[in-house]
């Protein structure tokens, strides 16, 4: 069996020629969740919008592939990559406040890939979209489908957002960093929702995020990404238990803990970026984009 | 509470006329030239100006013409023409519907052209398509409309006669008319032989109004454009397989055109104080025309009553775009 997503050697550039994504590989297996943890500006959710082809003009892929499913992305016309991205991906965003167009309705807003894109016809959308909303325990649908997003709160925007992404019965979902902008009380609630939602769904989960805390409750498998280079990838209870990478340990060292909450702040140990720099420096130097 | 809202727009607006009332009345009387100079021969005697001046109510001082004036326009009576000798509300209402057609055809010009450019330069960002668009703006915006004018006069005028280049309608044409809404009228009574001769002649002038416009309105709609297209919503409805030219129709549109929408506004004024001139240019028998006519003449209480009504249009614009912009926007609907 394919893996659900499957990116080799992965490399991106800015028009300067820096790289962004340094051959990048990762494999998501379908219903895993597979947590991409990095800093920020390490590209972890670039290569969310790689796989969901909304990467910013500027940036542009170089090396390597991403297969959804068996199917190379590059190897598409620009029309059939979008088709097969909305009808086998879906992306839970980052800020449930900016996600949803502010000039439009959320019902027609949740409904309208499965009408415009998936073909189906528009009382099944309104069913589907119905239950997805009771799944993610939003009691009333009618006023939700009716409103338009400003007259919702930003943790039930994101419910919205949720079971906008589940309706469709995605392959793989991009979740990219799902809880960052929300409260710190609804980010558990949503944590929740996400997880009980994949498990029903079978769903493959891609989910960025820089929260060490996040990735040990949801995910099976995990990436470490440091400036666009994977350094670390690991079952999520063994990277945890026996963390092999030494920016992985200085990562989770600057990680708060609730156990000792006096405990100050720690900065990642900077002879280990120096160290990283240095491999990054290196691997640049001799690196040929092929073909 | 919107009733609340409503009065407080209306006595604005009323202070906002009363304004530019003061300010035309006073600058009118101080500028050099007399009206009654003007309406004589060379060989009259003071006895006749000063009856005259007294007739037309110009022996008394500023305030009190203004007063007298005002509480006239009160009523609804403007005066009356000193240089044509007749009612000046019914002359600036025989002459404001050809410049409301004129200006309102003029806009339709500019959305026509610069909305689907607009369009067209986001989706192409960053190609030379885009470059291309925005050059043509450039040009369009850097000429102003009476020069844009004289270039389709010689244009389609003379070297490729295609259009009219003089009047509001042939002098063959019988008109049915009651209204003076020449082009609504004709095509409100399916006579489209004399819409077709309306629009001959209407093209030109039009069109030279309308290409400043249509530059503004496509270079600041398709910056909006850009910047929307960037925001996550965006991006979700591209994740969600929409093409790109229905991600901006359906998506985009609607929140960048807000911003334009009160540029439009500002702008639309601008373009009806610009028919003064292309009406000139044209020989269209618009408000315009006459209002340089007036100028010309010292016609005091014409000029006075073709501003006021000019400003009139000015406020109900901008009272226009205030309703339109709260129809789009959702936020600002239950305020």
């Amino acid at each position: 069996m394919s893996a659900c997503l499957d990116i080799s050697n992965l490399s991106a550039t800015l028009p300067s020629g820096q790289r962004v994504l340094r051959s990048v590989s990762l494999t998501v297996q379908p219903g895993e969740v597979r947590a991409l943890v990095g800093e920020s500006g390490a590209g972890k959710s670039m290569i969310g919008k790689a796989v969901l082809g909304v990467l910013p003009p500027s940036v542009r892929i170089v090396e390597g592939a991403i297969r959804l499913e068996g199917t190379d992305l590059g190897a598409l016309s620009a029309k059939e990559r979008r088709r097969l991205i909305g009808a086998k991906a879906a992306l839970i965003p980052q800020d449930p406040l900016t996600a949803l167009n502010p000039s439009r309705r959320v019902g027609p807003q949740m409904t309208d890939r499965l009408v415009h894109i998936l073909g189906w016809a528009a009382d099944k959308a309104d069913r589907r979209v119905r239950q997805l909303l009771d799944e993610v325990h939003i009691r009333e649908p009618d006023r939700v489908m009716k409103a338009y997003p400003h007259e919702l709160s930003g943790g039930m925007r994101q419910r919205v957002l949720i079971a906008a992404a589940f309706a469709s019965e995605p392959r793989l979902i991009v979740a990219d960093e799902p809880t960052t902008a929300l409260d710190v009380t609804v980010q558990k609630q949503i944590l929740r929702l996400i997880a009980q939602l994949q498990q029903e769904h079978g769903t493959a989960i891609l989910f960025v995020t820089h929260d060490l805390g996040v990735v040990a409750k949801v995910s099976q498998k995990v990436t470490v990404l440091y400036a666009g280079k994977v350094v670390e990838e690991a079952d999520t209870p063994a990277l945890f238990a026996n963390p092999q990478h030494a920016y992985t340990r200085a990562l989770m060292a600057a990680t708060p803990k609730y156990t000792d909450p006096q405990a100050s702040l720690k900065p990642v140990d900077e002879s280990v970026l120096a160290g990283l720099a240095a491999e990054i420096a290196v691997a640049d130097h001799d690196w040929r984009p092929h073909g | 509470m919107i009733l609340q809202r409503f009065l407080i727009r209306l006595i604005t607006m009323a202070i906002t006329l009363l304004g530019v009332s003061v300010v035309v009345f006073v600058i009118i009387r101080v500028a050099p030239g007399d009206p009654i100079a003007m309406m004589l021969p060379p060989g009259a005697t003071d006895a006749d100006i000063a009856r005259l001046r007294a007739l037309y109510g110009l022996d008394r001082s500023i305030v009190e013409q203004y007063f007298i004036w005002l509480s006239g326009v009160v009523q609804g009576n403007f005066g009356t023409s000193i240089s044509l000798r007749q009612d000046v509300m019914s002359l600036v209402l025989s002459r404001l519907p050809a410049t409301l057609e004129l200006s309102i055809f003029a806009l339709l010009i500019a959305l026509i052209i610069g909305g689907p450019l607009a369009i067209v330069g986001a989706r192409e960002q960053g190609t030379a398509v885009e470059a291309g668009i925005d050059v043509a703006n450039g040009a369009a915006l850097s000429i102003p409309d009476f020069l844009w004018g004289l270039a389709l006069i010689l244009l389609f005028g003379v070297l490729w006669p295609v259009f009219h280049i003089s009047g509001r309608v042939s002098p063959r044409m019988d008109l049915p008319f009651v209204t003076q809404f020449y082009l609504f009228e004709s095509i409100f009574r399916l006579r489209f032989d004399l819409t077709r001769d309306l629009i001959g002649h209407m093209f030109m002038p039009a069109l030279a109004l309308a290409l400043p416009l249509a530059a503004i309105i496509s270079q600041l709609l398709k910056i909006s454009l850009k910047e929307v297209m960037t925001l996550d919503y965006v991006t979700l409805a591209r994740v969600k397989g929409f093409s790109e030219t229905k991600v901006i129709l359906r998506e985009a549109l609607k929140n960048a055109a807000l911003p334009t929408l009160t540029l439009i506004g500002v702008q639309f004024t601008f373009l009806i104080g610009g028919t003064v001139i292309i009406e000139r240019l044209f020989s269209y028998e618009g408000l315009g025309n006459m209002a340089i006519d007036a100028v010309i003449n010292r016609d005091l209480p014409l000029i006075q009553g073709i501003v006021l009504v000019f400003a009139l249009i000015f406020v109900l614009i901008n009272l226009a775009v205030d309703m339109m912009y709260a129809l789009l926007n959702p936020r600002l609907r239950h305020g």
